[in-house]
């Protein structure tokens, strides 16, 4: 035998002895997947619908035109793009333009396919036969899909009394310290006694980083040594807090990819402990960062099935990148995007807004006479 | 959702079978499932657009060959392609005659630019030299304690204006210092960190490039997360028309993001794929091999790098031996642990199966417990040595006491020799196909002559690495490494379940 077909056949055995400790799961996955996709199973639809009614002591935002003006770079491009399917009747190349400028803003291909699929369906019982219109029809849409409860909970809903806990997950390098930083200074701004947890033991510094940040707004940070257990960081967080009265503890966890097991398992843990008196999770915040492709919808699923996900920061929205992908996320999973990061200052973070995302992703303004078509 | 690009093509052309030769319609209907294919990978739109068209001039008129069905030969021809965009061979980084290398590292905040540059700095230790830090990330709180940490980690040092926390200074004085401090210190390659920007910040894009004159960079890199969408190309273009990169870093390649990205920018900056970072550790940062990155993006699997995995674990004997006993179908439980554990040390399992070529997506995202081991392992070394050569003699008496033993149930103990079962019988079909099919591998083998050397002495790179010269194992290693393409296609029918 060669040397390279005994390696093969080692690949092949490897393979089939995984293959035989993965059966189970297989199995255990695609009845999982068998299950008839009822409305309910997309995690958090029927949670942020029953939070609803909750009291959503709502954040203000600073204004609506940060917001837009943030996004100022990324709509100039898809503007120019979307620029030459005006003024024409809608035909085959319109149809891809549009394809294009969504796919082109990270909205996926699936969630792609089944937007325009309704558009055409709307087109052609409206009767839509201008380019421009089309395109409005299709923002009107896309707002409309964008209807989840984004109101954040002060308090965790039905645990009145406790100290509320902001927990903030995602994958490396999204920006999750900076998110801490900014809505510290936020809460702290508007009077709140704000605790930090530097949960995050694992990436070098990250306390430091945090460190920076509670200084400026003048919040009060926990932390452990460099490798000590998150949640119990999380824990002597939450006692401190309640110790002192504070309405808030924002915590910080660190990075994880979202297929690494026992990290969430870790991260579950977390948000448990956080949860457990005299602490009450009031949101768990995934944070995403804007240029994330699809892989931005893997990432919303594994984080809410281990930590409950409440809401998604969407970050660096101020550089070229549309971050459409939280489109999908919201659309399809039904988690409400709640802020959004455009820059590296203390001010620059506010509320997501749909109608500004949706026009900045499409690059349509209501008041544009320019794309609403002769 | 859909799975493996070659899954959807044997849809699409099955018709194509017996045809002689591929016409335009049929391929554009795989160039549809391509191009979707592509898009799923975060490959950006219009990058897509361009490498559909070429795939189409290849493709249309193209003879098909016995050996492959027209749906594996547009698969080969687009795997072709994507290893011509990502590089064709690996970027050998030549360190400059006259030291230091300068190496400079850039790219959006969160790519991975700090913790890339402690692992290149390691890489750089174990290929022999010196390096030296420069933090240059002077706006990101805690950016150059964070580099500080990690260098010490691996015993570099750091050069850095800011010795504290949120000291702003100048990136470009401080990256000047590190490189006439590197010439007196007489270290030989100079790595400096810069702090993340946007690319449509036009002002920290004048600073990037006013450290690049101030330092005069051999390599510029730009550093890319896996998991970037479309924005990639954006990014790509102004970082390359500001500082021209010579190469890119991909990092976080050890998410489940197919790394599209990385097609993306690689085709725009034209420049090859450098580095990879693949764990959290600060030794999973290797050189960048396009042909695996290019089954990655198509959903085949990675199977050069299980094979490279393998070859690290299992000694040449007992490889040898393995095969012998999996051929005749005589492989007891005992062999069964003894796998269990080799596997073990190839890494945990979900990296494993994602390496594997024909797995669709569902397996793939599987949550597998490396648990799942332990627990096979205990079960089996409750049994008695007999009972690990004729697991038929366990009865229900014996499989309590199994269980009791291991701290199973006889539920979990029954499953696992049913699977065992199952799995020796799946072994006996896949050999069987497998010998079929040597003829071919043999072909492909005197294909790439040269890679002879390294498949003769490549394999003991592991523990028995000191039996052959170390400078032939290296130097045959990116000429002699088997051209995926060849194993892939073979490795494919065998291993596609339901084929």
């Amino acid at each position: 035998m060669s040397t390279t077909t005994v390696l093969i056949v080692i690949v092949i055995f490897v393979v089939a002895t995984v293959l035989l400790c993965a059966l189970p799961f297989v199995h255990r996955a695609s009845q999982r997947r068998s299950k008839p996709a009822s409305p309910d199973t997309p995690i958090a639809v029927s949670r942020s619908a029953a939070q609803a009614t909750d009291e959503p002591v709502a954040v203000q935002a600073p204004s609506g035109a940060t917001f837009s003006s943030g996004l100022a770079s990324s709509r100039r491009t898809l503007r120019d793009r979307l620029a030459s399917i005006n003024r024409r009747r809608p035909d085959e190349a319109t149809w891809e333009s549009l394809e294009e400028a969504l796919l082109g803003a990270d909205v996926g291909v699936a969630t792609t396919m089944t937007t325009l699929e309704r558009l055409r369906g709307t087109a052609a019982d409206q009767d839509i036969v201008d380019a421009g219109e089309l395109v409005h029809a299709l923002a009107d849409q896309m707002r409309a899909a964008l209807d989840a409860d984004r109101a954040l909970h002060a308090i965790a809903p039905g645990r009145e009394g406790a100290t509320p806990v902001w927990l903030f997950v995602g994958v490396n390098g999204v920006g999750k310290t900076t998110t801490i930083g900014k809505v510290g200074a936020r809460l702290s701004a508007e009077g709140q006694l704000v605790v930090m947890a530097a949960a995050d033991t694992f990436r070098a510094a990250a306390a430091s980083q945090l460190q920076t940040w509670a200084d400026r707004c003048g919040a009060e940070l926990i932390s452990g040594s460099s490798g000590a257990d998150p949640s119990s960081v999380v824990h002597d967080a939450v006692s401190a807090a309640a110790a002192r009265g504070a309405d808030v503890v924002l915590a910080d966890t660190a990075g994880r990819l979202q297929n690494r097991k026992n990290l969430m398992d870790e991260l579950a843990k977390v948000r448990r402990v956080a949860d457990r008196e005299p602490g009450a999770v009031a949101e768990t915040l995934l944070v995403i960062d804007a240029t994330t492709g699809q892989n931005g919808l893997s990432q919303a699923r594994a984080f809410a099935e281990a930590t409950d996900v409440t809401g998604v920061v969407l970050t660096k929205l101020d550089g070229s990148a549309k971050g459409g992908i939280v489109f999908a996320i919201e659309a399809e999973l039904g988690l409400p995007v709640k802020l959004v990061g455009l820059g590296e200052g203390p001010d620059d973070l506010v509320d997501f807004d749909a109608d500004s995302y949706v026009d900045a992703l499409l690059g349509v303004d209501a008041d544009d006479p320019g794309l609403s078509g002769p | 959702m859909f799975d493996t690009l070659t899954d959807r093509l044997s849809g699409t052309l099955r018709g194509l079978r017996g045809r002689g030769r591929m016409r335009p319609a049929d391929v554009d209907e795989a160039l549809a499932e391509i191009r979707l294919a592509l898009l799923e990978a975060d490959v950006n739109v219009a990058v897509v657009r361009r490498f559909v068209e070429r795939v189409r001039e290849r493709s249309v008129g193209g003879e098909v060959t016995a050996s492959l069905t027209p749906g594996q030969q547009v698969t080969k021809i687009v795997n072709d392609e994507l290893i011509d965009i990502l590089g064709t061979s690996p970027l050998n980084v030549q360190f400059a005659p006259k030291p230091p290398t300068v190496v400079l590292l850039a790219g959006l905040q969160g790519s991975g630019k700090t913790t890339a540059a402690a692992k290149l700095a390691q890489w750089c230790k174990s290929q022999g030299r010196n390096p030296l830090l420069v933090g240059a990330d002077l706006q990101r709180p805690a950016a150059v304690e964070q580099l500080r940490t990690l260098a010490r980690s691996i015993d570099v040092e750091v050069w850095s204006a800011a010795g504290e926390v949120g000291d702003a200074g100048d990136p470009v004085a401080c990256a000047a210092g590190g490189l006439a401090h590197a010439r007196q210190a007489g270290r030989d390659v100079l790595i400096v960190d810069t702090a993340g920007r946007l690319a449509v910040d036009a002002e920290l894009m004048t600073e990037v490039a006013r450290i690049s004159d101030a330092v005069e960079p051999h390599y510029t890199f730009l550093v890319v997360d896996a998991m970037v969408g479309q924005d990639a190309v954006a990014t790509a273009e102004a970082f390359h028309a500001t500082l021209e990169v010579d190469g890119i870093i991909l990092t976080k390649l050890d998410g489940d993001a197919r790394g599209g990205a990385a097609l993306s920018v690689a085709e725009v900056v034209g420049r090859p794929v450098a580095f990879a970072s693949v764990g959290e550790k600060i030794d999973d940062f290797e050189q960048f091999h396009p042909d695996r990155m290019a089954s990655r993006i198509l959903g085949m699997g990675d199977v050069m790098t299980l094979i490279e995995k393998a070859e690290r674990v299992y000694e040449q004997e007992e490889a040898e031996a393995a095969a012998q006993r999996l051929v005749e179908g005589t492989f007891t439980l005992d062999d069964f642990v003894d796998q269990l554990r080799q596997l073990r040390k190839m890494g945990n399992l979900q990296s494993i199966v994602s390496m594997m070529p024909g797995i669709s997506d569902q397996v793939r995202n599987t949550e597998i417990d490396d648990d799942r081991i332990a627990t096979a392992e205990a079960i089996v070394l409750s049994m008695t040595p007999t009972e690990r050569v004729s697991p038929e003699i366990i009865d229900a008496s014996r499989r309590a006491r199994i269980a009791a033993g291991s701290g199973t149930s006889s539920a979990q103990v029954s499953n696992l020799l049913k699977q065992f079962t199952q799995m020796r019988k799946m072994m006996g079909g896949m050999m069987g196909v497998g010998s079929k099919r040597r003829p071919a591998g043999r072909k492909a083998a005197r294909k790439r002559s040269k890679g002879a050397g390294r498949a003769a002495g490549g394999s003991r790179t592991g523990g028995g690495g000191r039996a052959t010269p170390k400078g032939a194992s290296r130097t045959g290693k990116p000429a002699g490494k088997p051209s995926v393409a060849d194993i892939d296609w073979d490795a494919l029918d065998l291993k596609l379940p339901g084929r």
